[in-house]
C-alpha cells in the first residue's frame, strides 16, 4: 500500500489543473441538472438499467462522440506542440502520455464502442430478430466497457497518464523503466473494457447464428450483418490474447514476475509479438463492419444491389484469415531474419487482394446506379480514394526491407490514420447519417452534414498528407519536437492548421446533432431514403418490441423487395400475438461499478482494498445466477395501440429521398 | 418460461427452448475463447520454459508421483461428472446431485494436492519471481487452478439450485453447461501433464 498521498492529484500543470476544474463543474452541473428536472428514476429506469439492444447502442454512441472528443483534444494538442520547431507548449513527458492516452482512446475507446454501438442498434433489426441473444450480457458489456474508459480517462488527473505508447512495448512499460502507477491504468483499465468486447463478440456470434428471421440464409445476410458476424468471430480469436498480455504486464508490473523484464530471463520481444498477435486483427475488427456500412449505404445511394455479394464475403473472410497471420510486419526490425521478414511480408500485401475486390464490388455497384449524394453517400464516396491512399502506403510499408526505412517515423503514423481515419472515422459518420432517423425518428440535417463533411475531409487531408512526406524525410514519431535545421517547420506548420480544420469539422457535427434536436422535422416517414433492408420496414424510432410480426424473408434486400411486390407490409389483427421480452437488470451496471471500482484500487496497487471489492464481483455473479426473472410478455392491446400509432401516419409523413 | 408440461421428450432437457439452446451454444463460444486464453499461455511457456536465471530447473522440482496423483483425481472426477449429466439425463434427481458432489470433492482434492505443490516449490527457492520459467510455469498452472477453483463454486451454486427447484429445463441446462466447463479444463489438464511434467522429466 505504497501510496503517497500528495501524488494522488496531479498537480502543477495549469492545463491539468483546468481539467480538473472542468470534470468537477462538470459533474456538479450533471448531478444538480438531473436532480432538478427530477430525472433520475428515468435514466434509472429507461437506460441504465435497459436491455434494450437499441438503447444500449445509443449509450455506446455517445460515449464514443465522447472519447472522440477526448481524444481528438490530444491529437489537436500534440499538433500545436509541433507546429512550429522547438516550442515548449508541452514537455516530453506530457507528450508521451498524449500520444498514449490518444491512440488508445481512439481505437478501444472510440473507434470500438461507436461501431459496437451500431452493430447493437442495427445487427437484431437487419435479421428480424427482436433483441441480442443475451441481452444482459448485452448490457454488462456496455458498462465494463465504459468503466475501463472511466477508469483509463482518470489517469491524467489522478495517478499520472500512461506513457509508454498504445503499444506500451516492455521494458519500457515495466516497472524499472516506468515505475510510476501510469501503466498501470493501461493494464488494469483495458483488462476491464477487453472483457466486456470479448462477451460482445460471443453474444453477436450466436445472435446472428440462431435469430435470424424465416427465410434468411447465411447467403441472404445483409452485408452489414456478415462483418459483424466475422468480426465477432476475430473478437473471440484475438482478444483472450490480450487478455493474457495484460495479465502477464499487470503479474510483471505489480507481483515481480519476469515475462517481459530485461533481468531473470524475460523476453521483451514476447509483449510485442503478444501485442500485435490480437493488435493487428483488432485493426481488422473496426475495419470490417466499417466496410459493412460503407456496403450499406452505397448499395441504398446507388438503388441497386451490392455488386459481387458473394465475392463480398468471401474477401471477409480472406480478410479475417490473413489478419491471424501477418503480425510480425509491425517488427520487422527485431532482426528475425529474412525469411520470417519475407514470410510476413508477403501474407501482409496478400491482404490488398480481397481488400481490393471490395473496392472494385463498391465501384461497381455504383455504375450504373441512380446515385443520391446525400451525407452518408459522402463519406462513403470520400473513403474510397482516402482508404486507397492509406492501402498503397501500406503495401510499401509491408515490403521488409523498405520498412527499415520507414519504420517509427510519421510516414507510419501518416498510414495508420489514412487507414483508420476513412476506414472507420467515415464509416460511423456515414452510418451515423444513415441510422440516425432510425433510432430517434427524425434526421441530422443534411446542410450542415455537408459542411461537416467537406470540413473534415478536407482538413484530414491536409493534416496528415504532409506527415507522409515528414515522414520521408526522417522525422521521427512520438518526438516532442524538432530543430529549426531540420526543415521540418512548414509542413509541420501546415499540419497543424488541417488539424483545426478538422476540428472545426467535427465541432460542425456536435452543432449539426444539437440543430436537429432542437429544430429537427419529427414527421418523417420510417423509411426516408427508400432503403433496402429490415430495420426499415418498422417504425422510427423503432418500437421496443421492434417487430410486431417477424419478417419473412425471400431474397437479399428483402424490403426492396417487399416494396416492390407489395407484400408482409402490413399487419393484420389478427397476426398479432403477445410478445415475450426480457426484464431490466440493475446487475449489469452494479458489475460496472464494481469492476471500476476494483480496477481502480488495483491500480494504486492496495491490494487489500481490491480484494475487497472482488468479493463485491463475485456477489453479482452469485445473483446472477440465481436471478430466474423470465421477463415479460406484451399484451395484445399494447402492440394493437403502438403499431396503429406509426402505420396510421405512413402516407401522411414528408418523404425525403424518393 | 416453458412449462414442465411442454417438454418435448424427443429432446434431451437442457435443450427444451431457444433461450436454452442458444445459451449452450454460446457456452461452446466462450470454450473456444478459453481455449485461444490457454493456447496463449501454453505458447509463454513454451517460449520461457528453458530460462532459468540461475533459478531451479524443472528437474530440481517436479515430483512426478504427486502430480500423478493429481492426474487421477482430474481425469476421474471428469468421468465422475460424465456419470452425473447420464444420470440428468435418466431423470435421477438424486443421483444427479451425488454423482456432482463427487466430482467436485474430487476436484477440490486436485487442488489441495496443487496447492501443497505450490508451497513445496516455493520451499525450493522457487517463487513467481525467481526466474522466467517459473513466472510461466506458476501462471499457467495458477490459471488453470483458478479456473477449477472457479468451476466448483459455480458448480455449489448449480447444485442449490438443483435442490430448490429440481430438476427443469433451466436447471438442467446449467449443470450441462458446468458440465462442459468441466470436461474442458480436464483436456487443458492432459495438455499441462504432456507439456509442462513429461516434457520438463524428459528434457
Ligand atoms: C481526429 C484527429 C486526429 C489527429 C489530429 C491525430 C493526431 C495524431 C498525432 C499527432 C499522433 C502522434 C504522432 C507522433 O508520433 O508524434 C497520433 C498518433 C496516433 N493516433 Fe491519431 N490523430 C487523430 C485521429 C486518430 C484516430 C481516429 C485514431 C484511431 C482510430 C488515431 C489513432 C492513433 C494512434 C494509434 C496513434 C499512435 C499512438 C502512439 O504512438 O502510441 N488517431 N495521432
Ligand atoms: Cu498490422
Amino acid at each position: 500500500m505504497g501510496i503517497k498521498w500528495d501524488e494522488f492529484f496531479i498537480t502543477g500543470d495549469p492545463l491539468i489543473l483546468g481539467s480538473q476544474i472542468a470534470i468537477l463543474l462538470t459533474m456538479i452541473g450533471a448531478v444538480a441538472g438531473i436532480t432538478y428536472l427530477k430525472k433520475w428514476k428515468y435514466l434509472w429506469t429507461e437506460w441504465l438499467t435497459t436491455v434494450d439492444h437499441k438503447k444500449i447502442g445509443i449509450m455506446y454512441i455517445i460515449s464514443a462522440v465522447l472519447m472522440f472528443f477526448r481524444g481528438g483534444m490530444d491529437g489537436l494538442l500534440m499538433k500545436a506542440q509541433t507546429a512550429r520547431p522547438e516550442m515548449e507548449f508541452l514537455n516530453s513527458q506530457h507528450y508521451n502520455e498524449i500520444f498514449t492516452t490518444h491512440g488508445v482512446i481512439m481505437i478501444l475507446f472510440m473507434a470500438m464502442p461507436f461501431l459496437i454501438g451500431l452493430m447493437n442498434v442495427v445487427i437484431p433489426l437487419q435479421i428480424g430478430a427482436r433483441d441480442v441473444a443475451f441481452p444482459q450480457l448485452n448490457a454488462l458489456s456496455f458498462w465494463l466497457f465504459f468503466s475501463g474508459a472511466m477508469l483509463f480517462n482518470i489517469s491524467f488527473v489522478i495517478g499520472g497518464s500512461p506513457d509508454a505508447g498504445w503499444t506500451s512495448y516492455f521494458p519500457l512499460a515495466g516497472k524499472e523503466f516506468s515505475p510510476g502507477i501510469g501503466n498501470n491504468f493501461y493494464a488494469v483499465a483495458l483488462q476491464i473494457a477487453g472483457i466486456g468486447t470479448l462477451m460482445t463478440g460471443i453474444n453477436f456470434i450466436v445472435t446472428i447464428l440462431k435469430m435470424r428471421t424465416k427465410g434468411m440464409t447465411l447467403m441472404k445476410m445483409p452485408m452489414f450483418t456478415w462483418t459483424t458476424f466475422v468480426t465477432s468471430i476475430l473478437i473471440v480469436a484475438a482478444f483472450p490474447i490480450f487478455t493474457v498480455a495484460l495479465a502477464l504486464m499487470t503479474f510483471d508490473r505489480l507481483y515481480g514476475t519476469h515475462f517481459f523484464t530485461v533481468s531473470g530471463g524475460g523476453m521483451d520481444m514476447l509483449w510485442a509479438n503478444l501485442f500485435w498477435l490480437w493488435g493487428h486483427p483488432e485493426v481488422y475488427i473496426v475495419a470490417l463492419p466499417a466496410f459493412g456500412i460503407f456496403s450499406e449505404v452505397i448499395a441504398t445511394f446507388s438503388r441497386k444491389s451490392l455488386f459481387g455479394y458473394k465475392s463480398m464475403v468471401f474477401s471477409i473472410l480472406g480478410i479475417a484469415l490473413l489478419s491471424m497471420v501477418v503480425w510480425v510486419h509491425h517488427f520487422y526490425t527485431m532482426g528475425s531474419g529474412p525469411a520470417v521478414n519475407s514470410f510476413f511480408s508477403i501474407t501482409t500485401m496478400a491482404i490488398a487482394i480481397p481488400t481490393g475486390v471490395k473496392m472494385f464490388n463498391w465501384l461497381f455497384t455504383m455504375r450504373k446506379g441512380r446515385i443520391k449524394i446525400t451525407s452518408a453517400m459522402l463519406w462513403a464516396l470520400a473513403f474510397v480514394p482516402c482508404f486507397v491512399i492509406g492501402g498503397v502506403t501500406g503495401v510499401m510499408l509491408a515490403m521488409g526491407a523498405a520498412d527499415y526505412q520507414y519504420h517509427n517515423t510519421l510516414f507510419l503514423v501518416a498510414h495508420f490514420h489514412y487507414v483508420l481515419i476513412p476506414g472507420v472515422v467515415f464509416a460511423v459518420f456515414a452510418g451515423l447519417y444513415y441510422w440516425w432517423p432510425k433510432m430517434f425518428g427524425f434526421m441530422l440535417n443534411e446542410k450542415i452534414g455537408k459542411w461537416h463533411f467537406w470540413l473534415f475531409v478536407i482538413g484530414f487531408n491536409v493534416t496528415f498528407m504532409p506527415m507522409f512526406f515528414l515522414g520521408l524525410n526522417g522525422a521521427v514519431r512520438r518526438a516532442y519536437t524538432y530543430s529549426a535545421e531540420s526543415g521540418f517547420a512548414p509542413l509541420f506548420m501546415l499540419s497543424a492548421i488541417g488539424s483545426i480544420v478538422l476540428a472545426a469539422g467535427f465541432a460542425v457535427f456536435c452543432y449539426n446533432i444539437y440543430w436537429s434536436i432542437r429544430y429537427a422535422d419529427r414527421n418523417i416517414s420510417s423509411d426516408p431514403w427508400d432503403a433496402r433492408t429490415l430495420e426499415w420496414s418498422t417504425a422510427s424510432p423503432v418500437q421496443f418490441y421492434n417487430f410486431a410480426k417477424l419478417p419473412e424473408v425471400k431474397s437479399l434486400d428483402p424490403f426492396w423487395h417487399m416494396k416492390k411486390k407489395n407484400e408482409g407490409l402490413t399487419l393484420h389483427d389478427s397476426e398479432i400475438e403477445e410478445i415475450h421480452m426480457p426484464s431490466n437488470s440493475w446487475v449489469p451496471i452494479y458489475m460496472g461499478v464494481i469492476f471500476g471500482i476494483a480496477g481502480f484500487f488495483l491500480v494504486f496497487e492496495w491490494h487489500i482494498a481490491a480484494a475487497v471489492a472482488g468479493i463485491g464481483i463475485f456477489a453479482g455473479l452469485i445473483i446472477r445466477s440465481f436471478d430466474y426473472n423470465e421477463g415479460f410478455h406484451v399484451k395484445k392491446d399494447e402492440i394493437h395501440r403502438i403499431e396503429n400509432a406509426w402505420r396510421k401516419t405512413e402516407g401522411e409523413v414528408h418523404d425525403h429521398v424518393s | 418460461m416453458i412449462m414442465s408440461a411442454k417438454v418435448d421428450t424427443s429432446l434431451p432437457l437442457e435443450y427444451q427452448t431457444e433461450q436454452d439452446r442458444m445459451n449452450i451454444l454460446g457456452f461452446w463460444v466462450f470454450l473456444g475463447a478459453e481455449i485461444v486464453l490457454f493456447a496463449t499461455l501454453f505458447g509463454v511457456y513454451g517460449v520461457l520454459y528453458e530460462r532459468f536465471a540461475g533459478g531451479p530447473t524443472h528437474k530440481d522440482i517436479f515430483v512426478i508421483k504427486d502430480v500423478m496423483i493429481q492426474t487421477v483425481l482430474l481425469l476421474t472426477s471428469s468421468f465422475t461428472m460424465g456419470i452425473a449429466i447420464f444420470e440428468m439425463r435418466r431423470h435421477n434427481l438424486k443421483g444427479l446431485i451425488t454423482w456432482l458432489v463427487i466430482t467436485l470433492a474430487l476436484g477440490a482434492g486436485f487442488l489441495f494436492m496443487e496447492i501443497n505443490e505450490f508451497i513445496h516449490y516455493a520451499h525450493e527457492g522457487a517463487t513467481m519471481q525467481t526466474s522466467a520459467f517459473l513466472s510461466s510455469l506458476f501462471v499457467l498452472l495458477g490459471t488453470h487452478g483458478a479456473h477449477v477453483t472457479l468451476g466448483i463454486g459455480w458448480a455449489t451454486m448449480v447444485i442449490i439450485q438443483l435442490l430448490k427447484r429440481g430438476l427443469t429445463p433451466t436447471t438442467a441446462r446449467k449443470t450441462f453447461i458446468i458440465g462442459l466447463y468441466w470436461h474442458f479444463l480436464d483436456v487443458v489438464w492432459i495438455f499441462i501433464f504432456t507439456f509442462v511434467y513429461l516434457k520438463g522429466l524428459v528434457a
